[in-house]
């Protein structure tokens, strides 16, 4: 109770503080709603590399000294596309294309780092470090959101039937490929600000779990973007907290919150609670 | 009507079909009747263009099928479909609205009174606030049924919609099915159960890789057209108990 207090007190005093719960609340959002389409669509695997392959755009946007969200949504979609075409044009799984792929942007995305020369970079690259959050990556966060919950309201109805029937939505007449790619370069822009609150290795966390949590609360897609975006401020939010009162890493405290709501969820959520299940079970 | 046009799918070295060109009447109900891996659903999904075709053309009323999608209603297998997916009955229904919508439109009033009252056609309104998974394969294949009314194309092509489905379902979907007709809709059915070819169907196709026959179902569906594309016992077996009325 006392470090919830001497948070709150850090809160009002240290706009560093103040930058971190912005920018965490503003991910937590982001991520839960794209993250929502990315399970539903069975993408998992493809959030996770497509959050991997995008580490060569941010070391080139950091040689060349353009903006991060250009060198990873290039990146990004290379690598989306590439997947595409090595999975249409041979006869491997699609989840062996994306393990070949993003293991080797992100590899490529390690010696363009290690060229730039920069190690503590590197470091927050790849665990997260939102209490580092400067005044330019709080306005790209914020550009990002509205991209992100602009498309996921513009397109609903598209985002809907091309995850739950895709061959109706192209019998109708819409273009899935270009829903897909069109949702994957908003994945990466997300990645990209995700990555200053967990880093690279964890954005796949803020991906799936808060979504996956809210898919077991409800039957309904736009409740459950909402709670997924809900669950995604929390866990950022308390995750900020922990980082920040035992100054642990904050990718590693955000994640672990997540995974602690998805347990609960696992056990108690009406839906498939394990709990429920079990007490619907003896009575039957 | 629906007209193929030289169709041809699969490799050269394996085709499915070659130079296949069949017509679907207006205001009539045509079944497809064929052995398993014979081409149906592949003839259909290639007309859609779902799938790769080697060559071939499909109109709908003279205008190509690829320019009128607004204008066709298909209900395909759904074997993949996933049923543990966050929609209900109503919302699943009310996607049938979204092709005349277009982009950047969102269902307003009167696509949920469409919605609804497609509903209402197949009995199903009691269920619209139920998860998808919640339904009988029945009353699934009616859910669908009434997407394709809420539709409203002109072309409305269902393949095995009978399969795995209750006698009561199947009624609702026929009931459907004849209203269709009798709106003066292309309605096509790939069907599997010969038993009931001539209760169900005006037309019919018979495809074995290729064009077997097609035409009235009184003069295609016969012993000889059966025998030629299934087997001489089937046909016996068909055209010997109950009569043979059309052999």
């Amino acid at each position: 109770m006392h470090s919830i207090a001497t948070f709150i007190a850090a809160l009002s005093k240290y706009d560093f503080l103040q930058s971190a719960l912005i920018t965490s609340t503003m991910v937590g959002i982001m991520s839960g709603l794209i993250g929502s389409f990315i399970i539903l669509r069975g993408m998992s695997l493809m959030g996770d590399a497509i959050s991997h392959a995008v580490l060569p755009g941010v070391a080139v946007a950091y040689i060349l000294g353009i903006n991060i969200l250009i060198g990873a949504s290039v990146f990004g979609i290379l690598a989306a596309l590439i997947i595409g075409f090595v999975s249409t044009h041979s006869k491997l799984k699609n989840d062996t294309a994306i393990g070949v792929v993003f293991s080797a942007f992100y590899a490529l995305g390690f010696i363009l780092i290690s060229l730039a020369g920069s190690a503590t970079n590197l470091h927050h690259i790849l665990f997260g470090n939102v209490l580092a959050v400067s005044n330019g990556d709080m306005i790209t966060t914020v550009i990002v959101l509205c991209i992100a919950v602009l498309f996921v309201v513009i397109f609903y109805k598209e985002l809907l039937i091309s995850s739950f029937d895709p061959t109706f939505a192209q019998t109708y007449g819409l273009n899935t490929q270009l829903m897909h790619y069109s949702l994957m370069l908003v994945l990466t822009l997300v990645t990209v600000s995700a990555l200053q609150t967990v880093g690279i290795i964890l954005v796949v966390a803020m991906l799936i779990t808060p979504a996956a949590t809210a898919f077991m609360w409800t039957n309904r897609m736009s409740t459950m973007l909402t709670l997924a975006a809900g669950f995604g401020v929390l866990a950022s939010t308390v995750g900020l907290y922990l980082s920040y009162t035992f100054n642990w890493a904050s990718g590693p405290a955000i994640v672990i919150v997540a995974a602690g709501m998805f347990l609960i969820s696992f056990l108690l959520a009406p839906k498939q609670g394990l709990l429920i299940k079990r007490r619907e079970a003896k009575h039957a | 009507m629906l007209e193929i046009r030289n169709l041809s799918v699969g490799y050269s070295a394996a085709p499915i079909f070659t130079d296949l060109s069949v017509t679907f009447a207006n205001g009539r109900i045509t079944g497809i009747i064929g052995p398993n891996g014979a081409g149906k659903s592949t003839m259909i999904k290639g007309a859609l263009g779902l799938i790769k075709t080697q060559r071939g053309t499909a109109t709908f009323c003279g205008q190509a099928l690829s320019k009128q999608r607004g204008n066709i209603a298909y209900v395909e297998q759904h074997n993949d479909l996933d049923l543990s997916f966050p929609i209900n009955v109503f919302d699943f229904v009310l996607s049938g609205t979204y092709a005349q919508l277009g982009l950047f439109k969102s269902p307003g009033k009167r696509e949920h009174q469409r919605a609804l009252a497609a509903l209402e056609r197949v009995n199903l309104s009691a269920f619209r606030n139920r998860q998808i998974g919640g339904l009988s394969g029945g009353q699934l294949q009616r859910v669908f049924v009434a997407r394709a009314i809420a539709q409203d194309a002109d072309l409305v092509i269902l393949d095995e919609p009978f399969v795995g489905i209750d006698m009561h379902s199947e009624q609702q979907i026929m009931t459907v099915l004849h209203e269709w007709r009798d709106a003066g809709k292309t309605v096509i059915v790939v069907h599997h159960d010969l038993n009931k070819v001539s209760a169900y169907f005006d037309d019919l196709v018979i495809l074995n890789h290729g064009l077997m026959a097609s035409g009235p179902v009184a003069a295609t569906y016969t012993a000889a057209n059966i025998e030629r594309t299934f087997s001489s016992d089937l046909s016996a077996l068909l055209f010997t108990k109950g009569g043979d009325q059309y052999a």
